[in-house]
């Protein structure tokens, strides 16, 4: 029998209020699909990533590689062949090319090598190609074949049999494009050439970048890795699968963690929402409950029923969320891209994959959310003594009482102390907890909060309409509160991200004048393999209208395995003056005498632990005995460019290391009364033709314009999730006001009967829905604000490796309070006005 | 005449002829051609001779096991100059490619256990030294010690040999005293030599199981420049050790419609008297066909060879072990063939037949 009755309570709270549960269970839905759009998104284009490091890297079982593009002494090859538990060992010459305007990666072969290591790598000879006239089969030894993929040859519009011009490093070679490379898959402009051939024309005599490694049968990885490892130069290092796909994944983590859990602080307002929902919903319901209670029904059978409801709503929302994910995802990567506008993946266009786990998952975080949601009003109900709330419909906390300040202060101390934590495994999980304990703190308070700020107010004399609705929130505590949470929630995340985001954006640009200081910058995009050489040096240098060009070697430099490259830059510095250049943080270290100075950047301090002062081992320029290179860190400087950090050397020391001329970029200060745009043009005329097309030259303002364009777009997607979350916060308030304005219509007409008018109850309304949204905001912006030093101090350095210096948007605040409070005042008059009909006049006569 | 180098060059001959047709033949190298009346000088014509394009040492034999039936085997080490671009100062340049394989034929098994190994000379993983025999490919290798004894090392998969190989006879100078022609121009000929009767002894792996084995082979060393003539479309080879200490070598190769196109040979009689046959001495008669299974070519397997010598003409019929000794080498860019052991009257050896799947194309 209690079924039934439940089951039909249940019913009739939806036929009811349809609209109410709608909107809850829309929350719990918007959440979950946030944060299962963000989820899928990033499996699809790490997915997509992984199958092009595949690609490239022929699927071999190990794979040693050199940690510089330069690449390792040749005679690591047969000394890796040789380690036991090695079945085969194949070196390949790995090169950043270009063939035209394409980017090419070029792979140099040994192809009897790679037929047992790494067979993928294997070309198939086209029919039509020269070397094809001859016996049917294999391979294209010859020094003039080329392979390329499926990709490079739709990129280069060229067919098997043409020729193609292939440089690199700033050696040409012409190569007949013999055949395909039917065993690469993905999306990769992959070439495949002899080794001896790509080594002599395209690549430096006695190195290779890799050794692609096969395992014996049966052989052990761990003690094989062992072996490995024990005949590595410093400039070479064990690379698997894995760790290449650790190393995306570490460039982009924290990115996608963040995006994340801000798709979880959606959800979490959701839950919020779901909270005020059923808590007005049990209060309206008091008497049902009451009778049910009276007629036989048990305490626990109430708790039930409410958590019950709660689920429902949670599976109705899960489940939309989930499809509302798909459908995101879908949508954010044709307009975003793989990176939703982080620049991580550039260029691939990844395929959707749907993940069931993940989608089970963000449907029971969902469900989890809406019961939580509905565990306080519950046990409000079970607890409730019936004989009481069988009369009184008001709000069930006494508002003698002062509201209790012991459960708020515990979670915001808690939330304080959870800031000062230590990052988890690189990720700021503390800080995240920290947030979540300071929003449930700070809603906890908000009775206390409301009391304290409505204080004021009370002392003063007030028009009748605004004091009755001073009274009415005074008196009336809970209810107030409910119908804030939504709202304070959605604000204070707002306000904090709003600060973060206003914080970092003008240091980002500040750190840009500081790192610009030249008129115009040019850059060689495919790195070294169209570097700038000596003669092209020499050819930018006797440009009419330059008063000064310094010129830049930028190279990836791998010091970990399970890290991304850090940026190596070699640039002229006035004797070992970086000041002017690098914006130098902290103190600069004095240089020990025969010391080679680096100068680190903030994200390699944090990342490595490197300090200043200190001595480390790069593996730059192995010496002959295989020993990497001491260098001294004489200073750190701010560097928001590259988060996977960055190492600057002066670049006359640099070339006396490595005896490398090839340069990679160049900043040129203008002659006075210099023409920009005409300069620019000379620039781009002295260079080759080749490495004209693969330059990017900009000045300074447009670099900066575009840094800042870039930076807004990739937080275009946190703008959203704010966006999303507000009107969240915004639907609940309007829920919450026209759910109590019509459980109210009993007040309003006893207010009629005393000779109240009706315009009057509407302004009462509006002052209450406007002293609300006062407190919300004052509230939201306070606790918005100690988040946003979360955010500032612990989040962005824990897992971008950059500090910053804040700045508050004031502007922002004071629109975000108008439009509140107007919004609550709004919403709040539009239900009043529906509440206040003539039915409340007889409303008053219902009694029992 | 061996053999299958010249299909084997399938592997890289897809790069040289693509040079040939890219850039002038083989970049400009001039290899050096066969000439007769050539000294041989041992050791150090057991060891490369690395100017010439290509060259072989090439055992084959049979094997005895205790307490099971014999099986025949053959290690065969190949050297290639493909000759283009040797300017390239890379230390990958692929100056010299060397290749080697290994097959059991054991009648249990029913077909042909084999591996092979392919490297470009360089790094020490890979080399055909001169002087004498030492030739390293990979964990593969062919020597020669002082004692005269060959060794060989080789295997993979599901099989393994470590044998040594003691000559009983000395060296037998093929065609004319080494000079071994294969086709009606002086040009198409090799250096060729053989040394019959070795004694075997040494380790048969199977499946993870040493066996002692003991037994008889046949060293084939041969080096040229030069191709098959282009009419060639296959050929037969068979070397026979004979109970009385003589041993047999005869070739054909044969031409577009399956006739005799050349052919060649010597006899060592047991009291080192050396008969060499011209083309028109050596004639191979099917006697039993056999049709692979796996690619559908029909091999004479049962074959009667017939020589004509002074005294009038001898034959023998060779019977192979079995019959399924075919290896179809096309995954790794090889011809189809087959290769097996032999017996003969009074005898026993190999035997190898090409160009019966398709024609070879040079």
């Amino acid at each position: 029998m209690n079924r039934t009755v439940l089951n039909w309570i249940g019913t009739a709270e939806l036929r009811a209020h349809p609209g109410r549960i709608l909107l809850t269970a829309s929350a719990i839905a918007i959440g979950v699909g946030l944060g299962f759009a963000v989820h899928l998104v990033n499996a699809s284009a790490l997915n997509e990533f992984s199958r092009g490091v595949q690609a490239v890297n022929g699927d071999a079982d190990l794979q040693v590689h050199s940690v510089t593009p330069r690449g390792f002494d040749e005679n690591l090859y047969p000394k890796l062949a040789r380690v036991a538990g090695i079945a085969d060992a194949s070196p390949v010459i790995e090169l950043a090319a270009q063939s035209g305007d394409v980017p090419i990666t070029l792979l140099g072969i040994d192809f009897f090598r790679a037929a047992t290591v790494t067979p993928v790598l294997l070309g198939r000879l086209a029919l039509n190609s020269s070397a094809a006239d001859s016996l049917s089969g294999t391979d294209g030894l010859s020094p003039d074949s080329i392979f390329l993929s499926r990709t490079a040859l739709a990129a280069l519009h060229k067919g098997t049999g043409d020729r193609i011009e292939v440089e690199s490093g700033g050696k040409h070679a012409l190569l007949e494009i013999a055949g395909t490379l039917p065993g690469v898959s993905g999306d990769e402009n992959l070439a495949v050439a002899d080794i001896a051939a790509a080594q002599w024309r395209l690549g430096t005599q006695g190195f290779i970048q890799r050794v692609d490694l096969k395992l014996a049968d049966g052989a052990d990885l761990g003690r094989v890795r062992a072996g490995v490892q024990s005949v590595l130069s410093p400039d070479a290092e064990i690379v698997t699968r894995q760790n290449a796909e650790t190393r995306a994944g570490t460039l982009s983590r924290a990115y996608r963690i963040n995006l994340d859990m801000l798709a979880l602080m959606a959800l979490l307002t959701g839950a919020f929402l779901a909270y005020s929902a059923q808590a007005l919903s049990v209060a309206r319901r008091h008497g049902q409950f009451a009778l049910m209670r009276v007629l036989g029904m048990r305490r626990q059978s109430v708790l039930t029923e409410v958590l019950f409801e709660g689920a429902a709503i949670g599976i109705a929302g899960g489940a939309a969320g989930v499809f509302l994910g798909w459908g995101l995802a879908a949508a954010a990567l044709r307009l975003l891209g793989g990176d939703l506008g982080g620049g991580y993946f550039s260029g691939t266009r990844p395929e959707l994959v749907f993940d069931p786990a993940a989608a089970v998952r963000f449907f029971v975080l969902g469900l989890f959310c809406a019961v939580a949601g509905s565990v306080l009003p519950a046990r409000a109900a079970a607890r409730a003594e019936p004989a009481i709330a069988i009369k009184q419909v008001g709000d069930p906390a006494d508002p003698r009482k002062r509201p209790g300040a012991v459960l708020p202060l515990v979670l915001l101390l808690a939330g304080g102390a959870a800031a000062l934590a230590p990052p988890i495994n690189d990720l700021p999980l503390f800080g995240y907890l920290s947030i979540a304990l300071l929003l449930a703190g700070g809603i906890a308070a908000m009775p206390l909060i409301a009391r304290v700020l409505l204080a004021p107010f009370r002392a003063l004399r007030l028009p009748a309409p605004v004091d009755l609705a001073l009274k009415h929130l005074w008196g009336a505590p809970g209810q107030a509160a409910i119908a804030l949470c939504g709202m304070v929630a959605s604000t204070s995340l707002m306000i904090a991200m709003a600060v973060m985001i206003w914080s970092f954006r003008n240091s980002v640009d500040a750190w840009l004048v500081q790192v610009l200081p030249s008129d115009i910058y040019l850059r060689v995009d495919s790195g070294d393999g169209d570097a700038l050489t000596l003669e092209a040096q020499q050819r930018l240098r006797e440009i009419r209208g330059i008063a000064e060009i310094r010129f830049r070697k930028n190279m990836p430099l791998w010091l970990s395995p399970e890290r991304p490259a850090v940026d190596w830059m070699a640039t002229q510095m006035n004797g070992h003056d970086p000041s002017g250049i690098l914006p130098l943080i902290g103190k600069t270290v004095a240089v020990p005498a025969g010391a080679i100075p680096v100068w680190i950047s903030e994200p390699a301090h944090w990342i490595y632990g490197y300090t200043p002062g200190q001595w480390i081992s790069v593996p730059l320029a192995v010496q002959k005995r295989g020993q990497a290179r001491k260098f001294f860190i004489a200073g750190e400087w701010r560097d928001y460019g590259r988060q996977q950090g960055a190492i600057a050397m002066d670049l006359g020391d640099y070339t006396a290391l490595t005896g490398d001329q090839l340069r990679t970029d160049a900043a040129i200060d203008l002659a006075p009364g210099a023409d920009e745009a005409r300069v620019m043009a000379d620039v781009r005329a002295a260079l080759p033709p080749a490495t004209s097309r693969n330059v990017t030259i900009a000045d300074s303002r447009a670099i900066r314009a575009v840094s800042l364009r870039i930076f807004d777009r990739s937080f275009a997607v946190t703008y959203l999730l704010e966006g999303i979350a507000i009107l969240v916060g915004l639907a609940g308030v309007a829920a919450t006001f026209s759910s109590q304005t019509l459980a109210r219509s009993k007040e309003f007409g006893m207010l009629r009967h005393v000779g109240v008018m009706r315009r009057q109850i509407i302004a009462m309304l509006a002052a209450e829905g406007a002293l609300l949204g006062i407190v919300g905001v004052a509230a939201g912006i306070g606790l918005g604000l100690a988040i946003s030093q979360v955010l500032i101090q612990v989040i962005n350095p824990q897992s971008f490796h950059w500090t910053m210096d804040i700045r508050l948007p004031l502007p922002l605040f004071v629109f975000v309070a108008v439009a509140l409070i107007a919004a609550s005042a709004g919403t709040a008059l539009i239900a009043g006005r529906k509440a206040v009909s003539r039915e409340s006049i007889l409303a008053v006569r219902e009694d029992w | 005449m061996h053999r299958r180098v010249i299909a084997m060059l399938g592997v890289v001959a897809a790069a040289i002829a693509g040079m040939g047709s890219a850039r002038g033949l083989s970049g400009g190298v001039q290899f050096p051609s066969v000439q007769p009346g050539r000294m041989f000088q041992f050791p150090a014509d057991h060891g490369a001779h690395p100017e010439f394009r290509n060259e072989w040492w090439y055992i084959t034999g049979w094997l005895n096991r205790p307490n099971a039936s014999p099986v025949g085997f053959q290690v065969t080490f190949f050297r290639i100059r493909p000759g283009f671009e040797e300017d390239n100062p890379s230390a990958f340049a692929a100056r010299q490619i060397l290749f080697a394989h290994a097959a059991i034929s054991d009648p249990a098994a029913g077909k042909l256990l084999h591996a092979e190994r392919i490297y470009r000379a360089g790094f020490g993983l890979a080399r055909a030294a001169t002087g004498d025999t030492d030739v390293v490919i990979g964990d593969w290798r062919l020597t020669r010690s002082p004692d005269g004894k060959f060794h060989a090392q080789a295997g993979g998969g599901d099989f393994a040999l470590d044998l040594s190989f003691a000559p009983t006879q000395p060296p037998l100078l093929e065609g004319e005293s080494g000079y071994s022609q294969k086709g009606p121009k002086p040009d198409e000929a090799s250096d060729y030599y053989s040394i019959p009767h070795l004694n075997v002894s040494g380790t048969l792996m199977r499946n993870g199981l040493p066996q002692a084995v003991s037994g008889s082979a046949w060293l084939d060393r041969e080096w040229s420049s030069d191709y098959l003539d282009p009419r060639a479309t296959g050929w037969d080879w068979t070397g026979l050790n004979f109970d009385d200490g003589s041993a047999l070598m005869a070739f054909r190769i044969r031409g577009a419609k399956q006739e005799n196109f050349w052919a060649g040979g010597t006899l060592r009689d047991s009291d080192g008297t050396v008969h060499a046959f011209g083309p028109g001495d050596v004639t191979f008669l099917p006697v039993r066909r056999w049709q692979s299974p796996q690619t559908g070519a029909d091999y004479p397997v049962e074959t009667v060879l017939r020589v004509h010598l002074p005294a009038g003409d001898r034959e023998w019929r060779l019977t192979p072990l079995f019959d399924n000794q075919e290896y179809d080498a096309r995954r790794t860019g090889g011809p189809v063939y087959w290769e097996g052991a032999v017996r003969a009257p009074g005898g026993s050896g190999y035997l190898e037949m090409t160009g019966y799947f398709h024609p070879l194309k040079m």
